[in-house]
């Protein structure tokens, strides 16, 4: 295995390796063996068909719109997309898993390699991806309502999965939380996964081990199923101090498979599955080899999204953008596209920036919304932006502006600006009488100011704003105050 | 290749099945008989020959067909489970698992 | 026009008779409905609902009566207990013949039996798979057939429901796993019944009781609900008393099925026009001019009995006088059948199984402490001797350290086999010989000698293994008066070849014909 580019942060005298499972759910309509819908939330059981039920007879068929969104990820990652790939039955009892045996892919996945890149620390970094294949979902287990039962149920048994497997590159927790996070808004970006972690859409595993710093790789233990950032920040963290605390008591690290408990933040081994490991893995009969042409990686190809990465150094380029900003703008492909269509409806690119990094940001999370359900609308917001760059409004009266375009939906800025009575003054000689009436009643600033003291300006300009109600574009005001004074 | 007890404990608990002492002893004996027949097979050359995992692949090159992505099952919730041994409220009931 | 009763017509008479207003399908459906209640110790029969098949029998008459019924309307027939039935339309259960599926019922019909009934798989039209299909042949379900567990066996004596007689001769086995569909067919309980055919399960039982049966190419019938057994070797097919019958029924049971991503993408066939269709050069007097049927030497060793070796051969000796001529040819790895398919389908079927977990539906254990305790003892409990036997084998050449020494290599020797077979048909049309070894076994004689029973299916695993259509053809009868099967074989797709060389031997012989006695 390569060295990391760069030292590896020691624990307790201890290098940490890792290695992540993520399972991403595919955002297709329908399952990836049978036609009933994988939409979330439906009563128990209704989205449960007899393919998906395993009811004698039945057989699975293909689902299109999972392959294409697994050539899409592979394409994106930089990975080789196979051109023949198998399908094969990974065979295993469990209440939630109704054929007894999960269609996955074993010997040949349909994607094999590729990286995810993401920044660390303010470095660059990469992690670089083992493969990725197609398996379906199984059911979920009800432990609680049923006094000594567990209720099973099988609307999710049967939804597409995409497994990516990453090499175990990661050398920290936090690491780790980079690397998906980044892998998270990537499957997001291109849209074959709503990344939805509180429905269970991306799920990671995470194999973690421990050794002292040379020596050979030590024992790996696989912690299952977490579907928040901070919950595989945390198990991570606990599951390190574990090992760590064996092994320094004289103790091995037996390979197993963990759960981490969130409210105790703590690892524990699941209760022995001695034989888990001999899932019996064959060629499924049912399902002849997957063919995907190099016709077919190319239609893929050509319809991809620009990547998030390529985006950004295009904004920085092209629009002069910082590299925060742009990053900031290609945080999500629905943010992007409004960014642009914004920046291409007034040409202000790095306005459109500080107006989407600041004011709207903050009203966004303030309301808990998305980009997508942004209330005011990327020409409307592009015309207020104009009447910023063009003086008819100061930034002040255009927050006032956003205002009421937010919570009213109006669509025309400049009536609302009149309406408000916040257009700045744009005739000089209207300003240059005020300026007059400013100087002349205020004696005692214009003889400090001419004495050398700067303060007493900002207070003739304050009185001049004053005297204009806030009108007066305070930019011009200044001049013309300093043009007056002489 | 003889096959032994603990051999046959363990592919019937892989297999979960239940099996007495004297089926065990039984299927043991006739395992190993069945086997003595497959060793035949283990003599044969077969380098450089590809399996044949479905049969129309000894001919043509056999591609998995795909279906749309379209929702076509509505929910026949009852009818699939009318052979269920316990059902509550929608749900399949089984000895609760312990993780 | 037949003068024969209404039990012993065929389909091909039976659907002459309909058409021609001779009779209802309400009135041949009650005939055969009494039939099978006559003959109930035979142990043929699973299951009828008389309500059911009669309501059937009244639609395809009402269809007739509308000019809409082809030539099947109304015409019954009988399922193997392998294929699912939707249990609202035909009050039948699907048992495969196990305790694991006793009263299990099927919330659709297999695509089978929807294309030879009534063309609806899944109850309501389901999206625009079932909405674009042709409606079904209209035949009436008389009945769901015995079978050995899980289509596991060759003699019927493996069903939980008991075993199945044969009607030759009370004493003897029917053949199997097809062998309640066999002995129906023979017994003139019902005119045709569909059977499945895994390593000969068509073929060896149609042998055994004198009926014509079929294994078409892998992938001409969907396999979409039938209970699977090993999924790459599995075939439906029709069983009946002639091969224009068979014919009949396989035009309308094939075809492409999406539900079944095997099933082969060809065009709707008419095998009853290809199987009349005259060979080129041939004339009436000699049908079969031109055709080389080939004889693997290995079908014909030593170990054949007198009776059966002299059976085929005058049955092939037919096939000359008819301008067929004979060419010697070799299967070398016939034998290496033997261990290929018992570790191939075994692997196949302990994977298949594994869905028979009492949680969803099927049997389930009474009062089990945990969940493995459920899942042993409702296994255990569901599941007979030889399909745990099976489950056994298949587990154990899947798992870790014998999957490449056992199951890779067994399907690198179905290469080769396969690969074999089209050697041969370089130089010849159709490949015969015997169905099997033996004339049928008496009851029990097998029962302890799993092994025995194996090694008999040596000529029906090979056609099996490569995926080539096979048929079995009534040839004479051996020791004991027992009925003797002729096996052709063809290349991919040509049951038309098959069809119309076994339909030139039915018109220049009568061993099709014979009845058992007391039927």
């Amino acid at each position: 295995m390569p060295s990391p580019a760069y030292p590896s942060p020691l624990v307790r005298g201890f290098e940490v390796v890792i290695g992540l499972e993520t399972h991403a759910q595919l955002s297709t309509l329908s399952k990836i063996f049978s036609g009933a819908s994988t939409h979330f939330g439906a009563a128990p059981n209704t989205q449960a068909c007899a393919v998906d039920l395993a009811l004698p007879g039945t057989l699975p068929v293909m689902n299109r719109g999972a392959v294409d969104r697994a050539i899409r990820l592979g394409l994106a990652v930089g990975a080789k997309v196979a051109p023949v790939s198998i399908f094969a039955r990974k065979n295993y009892f469990y209440p939630d898993l109704p054929k007894g045996y999960q269609i996955s892919q074993y010997e040949t996945p349909v994607v094999q390699g590729g990286r995810i890149p993401f920044v660390l620390n303010g470095q660059p970094r990469s992690v670089r991806l083992t493969r990725a294949h197609l398996e379906e979902d199984a059911g979920k287990s009800l432990h609680e309502d049923f006094a000594g039962q567990t209720g099973i149920d099988l609307n999710r048994a049967g939804t597409p999965l995409l497994e990516i497997v990453s090499e175990p590159d990661m050398r920290s927790s936090v690491e780790a939380v980079a690397y998906a996070r980044a892998l998270h808004a990537l499957v997001v970006w291109l849209g074959v996964c709503d990344g939805n972690m509180q429905e269970g859409s991306f799920r990671c595993d995470a194999n973690v081990s421990v050794r002292r710093p040379g020596e050979a790789l030590g024992t790996r233990r696989e912690i299952k199923n977490l579907n928040s950032f901070r919950f595989l920040q945390q198990a991570i963290d606990y599951e390190v101090q574990w090992q760590i605390d064996r092994i320094e008591d004289g103790l091995s690290i037996e390979q197993a498979t963990v759960l981490f408990n969130p409210d105790t933040g703590q690892t524990r081994a699941m209760r022995s599955k001695e034989d888990a490991h001999d899932y019996r893995y064959f060629p499924d009969p049912d399902l002849p080899p997957l063919v995907i042409s190099p016709d077919w990686v190319e239609r893929v190809r050509a319809a991809m999204p620009e990547l998030p990465a390529a985006m950004a150094e295009r904004l920085m380029r092209q629009d002069g953008l910082g590299a925060d900003d742009a990053a900031v703008m290609t945080q999500s492909l629905p943010f992007a596209r409004y960014f642009e269509a914004v920046r291409d409806a007034c040409g202000q690119p790095k306005l459109a920036a500080n107006w989407l990094m600041g004011d709207i940001s903050k009203r966004l999370n303030a309301a808990a919304l998305s980009i997508e359900h942004m209330p005011v609308a990327a020409p409307v917001l592009a015309a207020l932006i104009s009447r910023v760059a063009d003086g008819t409004v100061s930034h002040n009266g255009a927050r006032q502006v956003l205002d009421t375009l937010w919570a009213d939906g109006s669509a025309d800025v400049d009536a609302v600006i009149s309406a408000k009575g916040l257009k700045q003054m744009s005739d000089s000689s209207a300003l240059q009488a005020i300026v007059d009436a400013v100087v002349a009643a205020n004696s005692k600033s214009v003889d400090e100011y001419r004495a050398g003291r700067d303060k007493a300006f900002n207070a003739l300009v304050g009185q001049v704003m004053k005297a204009s109600l806030g009108k007066a574009n305070p930019a011009q005001a200044s001049e013309l105050l300093k043009r007056t004074l002489g | 290749m003889a096959l032994t007890p603990d051999d046959v404990s363990r592919i019937a608990h892989l297999a979960r099945l239940q099996l007495s002492a004297p089926e065990q002893a039984k299927m043991l004996a006739q395992l190993n008989g069945f086997f003595s027949i497959v060793e035949q097979m283990g003599a044969v050359d077969t380098s450089g020959v590809e399996p044949l995992y479905t049969p129309l692949s000894a001919v043509q090159t056999v591609e998995l067909r795909l279906r749309e992505d379209v929702v076509t099952e509505s929910d026949q919730r009852e009818r699939n489970q009318v052979n269920a041994p316990a059902v509550e409220a929608g749900l399949f009931l089984v000895p609760r698992v312990i993780e | 026009m037949s003068a024969l009763p209404i039990e012993h017509r065929g389909v091909g008479e039976l659907a002459q008779g309909l058409a021609a207003g001779e009779f209802s399908s309400v009135e041949v459906t009650t005939a055969l409905l009494s039939q099978l209640q006559k003959h109930q110790h035979l142990g043929a029969v699973l299951a009828t609902n008389a309500e059911a098949s009669l309501a059937q029998a009244r639609a395809a008459d009402q269809r007739r009566a509308n000019g809409a019924a082809t030539v099947l309307t109304g015409v019954p027939l009988a399922h193997k207990d392998i294929f699912a039935t939707d249990f609202i339309t035909s009050g039948m259960a699907t048992t495969a013949g196990s305790k694991m599926l006793a009263g299990y019922r099927s919330p659709f019909d297999a695509t089978v039996v929807a294309r030879l009934g009534n063309g609806k798989s899944h109850g309501e039209s389901h999206g625009d798979e079932d909405s674009a299909a042709a409606p079904g042949a209209g035949m009436v379900t008389l009945a769901k057939l015995n079978c050995d567990e899980f289509a596991m066996g060759s003699a019927n004596e493996n069903s939980a429901f008991g075993a199945v007689k044969n009607p030759w001769d009370l004493a003897r086995v029917p053949g199997g796993s097809s062998g309640g569909s066999a002995a129906a067919v023979a017994a003139r309980l019902v005119p045709a019944a569909t059977g499945t055919d895994t390593g000969g399960s068509i073929r060896q039982p149609a042998s055994f009781c004198g009926v014509t049966g079929i294994k078409p190419t892998y992938g001409v019938c969907s396999r979409y609900g039938m209970v699977a057994f090993a999924s790459s070797l599995d075939q439906a097919g029709p069983m009946a008393r002639s091969a224009a019958d068979c014919a009949l029924l396989l035009s309308a049971m094939s075809g492409f099925d999406v539900r079944d991503a095997t099933s082969a993408e060809r065009p709707a066939q008419d095998f009853h026009a290809q199987m009349l269709t005259a060979r080129a050069g041939a004339n009436a007097a000699r049908p079969l001019l031109g055709l080389r049927v080939g004889l693997p030497k290995e079908f014909f060793p030593a170990a054949l009995t007198n009776d059966v070796h002299g059976a085929v051969h005058a049955a092939l000796a037919e096939l000359e006088k008819l301008g067929a001529s004979l060419v010697d040819v070799s299967l070398p790895r016939t034998e290496l059948c033997i261990p290929v398919y018992y570790i191939i389908a075994p692997a196949e079927a302990s994977s298949n199984l594994g869905r028979f977990d009492g949680v969803k539906f099927g049997h389930r254990t009474a009062a089990p402490v945990d969940l493995l305790d459920m899942y042993k003892r409702t296994r255990a409990e569901g599941f007979g001797p030889e399909v745990k036997r099976r489950i056994m084998i298949g587990t154990y050449v899947l798992s870790h350290g014998y999957y490449d020494a056992y199951y890779v290599q067994a399907q690198k020797l179905r290469r080769m086999i396969a690969d074999d077979f089209q050697a041969c048909f370089a130089h010849c049309d159709v490949i015969a010989g015997p169905v099997a070894p033996t004339v049928a076994w008496a009851l029990g004689e097998q029962a302890d000698d799993p092994l025995r029973a194996y090694l008999a299916d040596i000529f029906t695993l090979p056609a099996s293994l490569a995926g080539l259509p096979g048929m079995s053809v009534p040839a004479g009868f051996g020791n004991g008066g027992m009925p003797v099967g002729l096996q052709l074989i063809g290349n991919y797709f040509q049951e038309g070849t098959l069809l119309h060389t076994a339909h030139a031997l039915q018109l220049a012989s009568d061993w099709h014909l014979a009845v058992p006695k007391g039927f």
